[in-house]
């Protein structure tokens, strides 16, 4: 039995979850958060990123066991208080999206920046988001609606 | 163990390729068919408000009233002011669901801030084609939805109108209330719901369309209509499917395609954590169906993928793919050196102009194969219960999807249900339903719903990709500096032996612009097992590119400006080379001549410009539109590209929404640099020789430049933009490294050159 604490809530996990496991598909197929998302498995596209203490990881390459007890938020706790994050109204706000598979990776990487860096600059931003792909090309709108949520 | 599988190289291919025709094809008069049976009510039962739909000529949709379950409607207005549009098509990211939702909004003059839009069920007997591909959604349904928004409209009018008694004419429809001026009376469109569903259904032909002057909604810039559920995470997607009960699949193939199981460590198999079940399937032997392999079904994604890595088969490839690309470039290269005897085409007489021309060039091209990779994997969530088999599915082709499904495991194809989930990418790599097929397969063994889940190196390794190819040409230019002979030696691959690969022919569109009063074109074909299929702008993706850059480098060798060397092409009349006029889709001299002007324009073109600098331009008539886009780089001298601004400019009539016009022009600008410099499959003993994204370089932000669209918005029919913006980019691209270095670039990608980006 292993004590995640996800989104400010603890969620226990059962023992038929090896401690091998990703945190991804525990999040997707144990705790019904499917915001992160599958996209290479190698940490190369950056589609699964998600917060632990803070910091963007890559949960598809991240043994479930190694985030016992450190507090862990996916896309669906970015909005607080029911009050969307800046980053998701500048998306919404720039229609980012495009097919929208990598955007909650995006959003999260881009809120991971915004919090060590409160006013990136152009270089920030491509230095930052480049672990994460956006197949569809959005990058226009990533950079721009990122400038404009700050 | 698989010995009775019969394996059908060439009927998966003709699959294909047929597949690609019916997408590519415009039936002009869908909506005119569609309504010249009239508009049908549904569920015009108490309370239930106004449902319209369209009577299919099949009239099966009669049936279909009173039945709840076949309820098809594109509009449904209830009592409490819901205005609901369905969207008949998959959403992939082309941003249909908010166009279509705007269509009909824009006609029904609905309020579009309280506008729901919903994904229709798939049902063909009930909506026609539901497909996406070809950039055709946008096309096929124009008319069709904007006579349900317009027909919808006339209803709450006529209700209205009787209600106050006062004439139709006087009754004003805005923002989904009616209002009669002169006597003061209003009310919601969902309080004339339930009287506008008693009203006599219009007759299509009777309705008063819009004109463009008159849009409110149309052409103006509105977000996606599921943003709001991408930003927060909710689940939309097919890998999103959770079900109580679920178990988890995975499926592996030969690595080399064709192989066939001979055995595998089915002990170790099971003692791995989470394993329910481990089995062989035959399989049909058709790629584009099910191919032999085996299935693990775990109770999770994790333990499936795990024991899927531990899966060791021993396969028969005695009838597998040998094939491979290095040994196919060097022959390609031999095959290039014989013009063929047997012509394609052979217009004026090429050998006369090339005697007598003042500028003759020669060059070969050639570029790779290519892989689609949307950034979901392919899946299937399926289930089999109650007599029926019910499919969630990530596909550009649910129609097709579920009669193939139905046809291999015997059932009515009423009794195969499929709910379209939005797609994470197509790029035409869900027009196949291998995933699909390959889920029933399995669900057809597990009592409980089971998702099947690709690695992202099953999607690397079992794709359709877009064919590499291979193009002798020789042009000449003559004394007027016009463009006066062009000959080309297309070399490409063949399934059958007799015809060209799917999405290796040539392309349909290259006539239109290749305008020289000499044309002679020849096709030679190598064999290839590997499937190949419909990528972003098929053909058209990598032939702009040849014809392009080549028709630049006969501009340049004749000292011609390329803007005015290109625009007394496109205005040439070669009655041999005409292609007959499609319904929608037509080559148009003046568009095309358009897009060039404005795009040189916007470009800065025939500006002096800082040593190391360049601009390049390039044009299409790709998938009904007319486009243009110009690049302006810098190249280094250790080949490293920085490319400082994108232009398009397209003429696809009347634009729907901007912004998610401007988007896939900037996503299909981006793609087409993406898979230019960097993008490269390899094949070897049968075998894709990339497995993931760390051997797959597609663009990174750091890379990606500006990119600034353009519209001309012409009164033609509207037509899509998913693929045109992708075809004219790598000849651009090309023409500014020519323009910044003087080096000519004739290989896709550019890495193979030494550039990167």
């Amino acid at each position: 039995m292993m004590r995640l604490q996800v989104n400010g809530e603890e969620r226990v996990i059962g023992d038929d979850v090896t401690p091998d496991t990703p945190l991804l598909w525990v999040l997707r197929d144990n705790l019904g958060l499917v915001g992160a998302k599958y996209g290479c498995g190698i940490g190369s596209c950056g589609a699964c990123t998600v917060h632990v203490d803070g910091k963007a990881v890559r949960s598809c390459t991240l043994p479930v066991s190694q985030v016992a007890g450190k507090p862990v938020t996916t896309i669906e706790g970015l909005a607080r208080d029911g009050k969307l994050h800046p980053l998701q109204v500048a998306w919404i706000e720039n229609d980012v999206p495009q097919c929208g598979y990598c955007q909650a990776g995006q959003i999260m990487n881009a809120a991971a920046m915004l919090k060590d860096k409160p006013k990136p600059t152009d270089a920030d931003i491509r230095g930052a988001m480049t672990g994460n792909i956006c197949r569809c090309g959005c990058y226009v709108r990533i950079h721009s609606a990122i400038l404009e949520s700050v | 163990m698989n010995t009775h599988t019969k394996l059908n190289f060439a009927a998966s291919d003709a699959y294909t390729a047929q597949l690609i025709n019916d997408v590519e094809r415009l039936p002009a008069d869908t909506a005119l068919k569609l309504g010249r049976r009239g508009f049908l009510k549904l569920g015009a039962g108490a309370g239930a408000g106004l449902v319209l739909a369209f009577a299919l000529p099949s009239g099966r949709a009669e049936a279909a009233e009173g039945n709840p379950r076949l309820i098809n409607a594109f509009v449904r207005i209830t009592p409490e002011n819901r205005v609901i549009v369905y969207s008949k098509g998959p959403e992939i990211g082309q941003g249909i669901k908010t166009a279509f939702g705007l269509i009909i909004a824009e006609e029904l003059d609905a309020d579009w801030k309280t506008v729901e839009v919903d994904q229709a069920q798939v049902n063909s007997k009930l909506y026609g084609y539901q497909g996406a591909g070809g950039s055709t959604s946008i096309p096929r349904a124009w008319d069709q939805l904007r006579q349900a928004g317009a027909g919808a409209k006339a209803m709450l009018v006529a209700a209205a109108a009787k209600e106050w008694n006062v004439p139709a004419g006087e009754v004003v429809a805005q923002d989904s209330m009616l209002t009669h001026k002169a006597s003061g009376k209003s009310g919601t469109y969902g309080q004339f719901a339930s009287a506008a569903s008693k009203m006599p259904v219009p007759e299509p032909a009777s309705l008063k369309l819009k004109k463009t002057s008159e849009y409110r909604l149309l052409g103006k810039r509105h977000t996606g209509v599921d943003n709001h559920k991408v930003v927060t995470g909710q689940p939309l997607f097919g890998i999103d499917v959770q079900m109580p009960g679920m178990v988890y699949a995975t499926y592996t193939k030969c690595p080399a395609v064709g192989g066939k199981v001979t055995s595998f460590n089915e002990a170790d198999i099971r003692k791995m954590p989470g394993v329910i079940d481990v089995f062989a399937l035959e399989g049909t032997g058709l790629p584009v169906e099910v191919m032999p392999g085996v299935a693990i079904v775990a109770n999770s994604t994790w333990n499936a993928f795990k024991a899927k890595d531990a899966l060791k088969v021993t396969w028969d490839e005695s009838q597998a793919s040998k094939d491979s690309l290095t040994a196919a470039d060097a022959k390609a290269k031999e095959i290039a050196r014989t013009f063929p005897a047997k012509t394609d085409a052979n217009v004026g007489n090429v050998d006369a102009a090339f005697a007598k021309a003042p500028h003759v060039v020669e060059a070969y091209y050639d570029y790779a194969f290519v892989s689609h990779t949307p950034l979901e994997p392919m899946n299937t969530t399926a289930h089999w219960h109650d007599g029926i088999l019910e499919m969630w599915v990530p596909t550009q082709q649910a129609n097709r999807g579920q009669t193939m499904v139905a046809e291999m495991v015997g059932l009515p194809e009423d009794n195969v249900v499929v709910h379209q989930t939005r797609c994470g990418g197509g790029f035409g790599r869900r027009l196949m339903n291998d995933y699909m097929m390959e889920a029933a397969a399995i669900a057809q063994k597990v009592r409980a719903p089971v998702k099947l889940q690709w690695k992202r190196e099953d999607d690397f390794a079992h794709d359709f990709f877009r064919p590499g190819g291979y193009h002798q040409l020789k042009g000449a230019v003559d004394s007027g500096g016009k463009l006066d002979a062009w000959q080309e030696h297309f070399i490409t691959f063949t399934a059958d032996g007799s015809k060209e690969v799917s999405g290796g022919n040539y392309s349909a569109n290259l006539p239109h612009t290749t305008l020289a009063p000499n044309v002679r074109r020849a096709t030679s074909m190598m064999p290839l097992m590997t499937p190949t299929g419909p990528w972003r702008g098929p053909r058209d993706n990598a032939q702009v590119f040849v014809n392009q850059s080549f028709m630049h480098e006969l501009a340049v060798a004749s000292n011609r400006d390329f803007v005015q060397f290109l625009l007394d092409v496109v205005a040439r009349d070669v009655p041999e080379l005409r292609v007959p006029d499609g319904p929608n889709i037509n080559f148009n001299k003046d568009r095309a001549a358009g897009v060039i002007k404005l795009c040189a324009e916007k470009a800065g073109w025939g500006r002096k410009r800082p040593k190391g600098t360049g601009l390049g331009l390039a044009w299409a008539f790709s998938y009904g539109g007319h486009i243009a886009e110009a690049v302006e780089l810098s190249v280094d001298d250790k080949k490293h590209i920085t490319v400082h601004k994108i232009i398009v400019v397209a003429d696809v009539g009347p634009v729907v929404n901007m912004s998610s016009a401007e988007n896939q022009a900037e996503g299909g600008a981006i793609d087409g640099l993406s898979t230019a410099m960097g993008l490269d499959i390899g094949v070897e003993n049968g075998r894709v020789q990339q497995a993931n994204f760390n051997s797959y370089p597609v663009l990174r932000i750091r890379s990606a430049p500006l990119v600034e669209a353009h519209f001309i918005q012409s009164d033609f029919r509207p037509t899509g933009l998913g693929e045109p913006a992708v075809p004219p980019l790598a000849g651009a691209l090309g023409n500014a490294i020519f323009d910044a270095s003087g080096v000519r670039v004739r290989t896709m990608p550019l890495k193979r050159l030494g550039y990167t980006i």
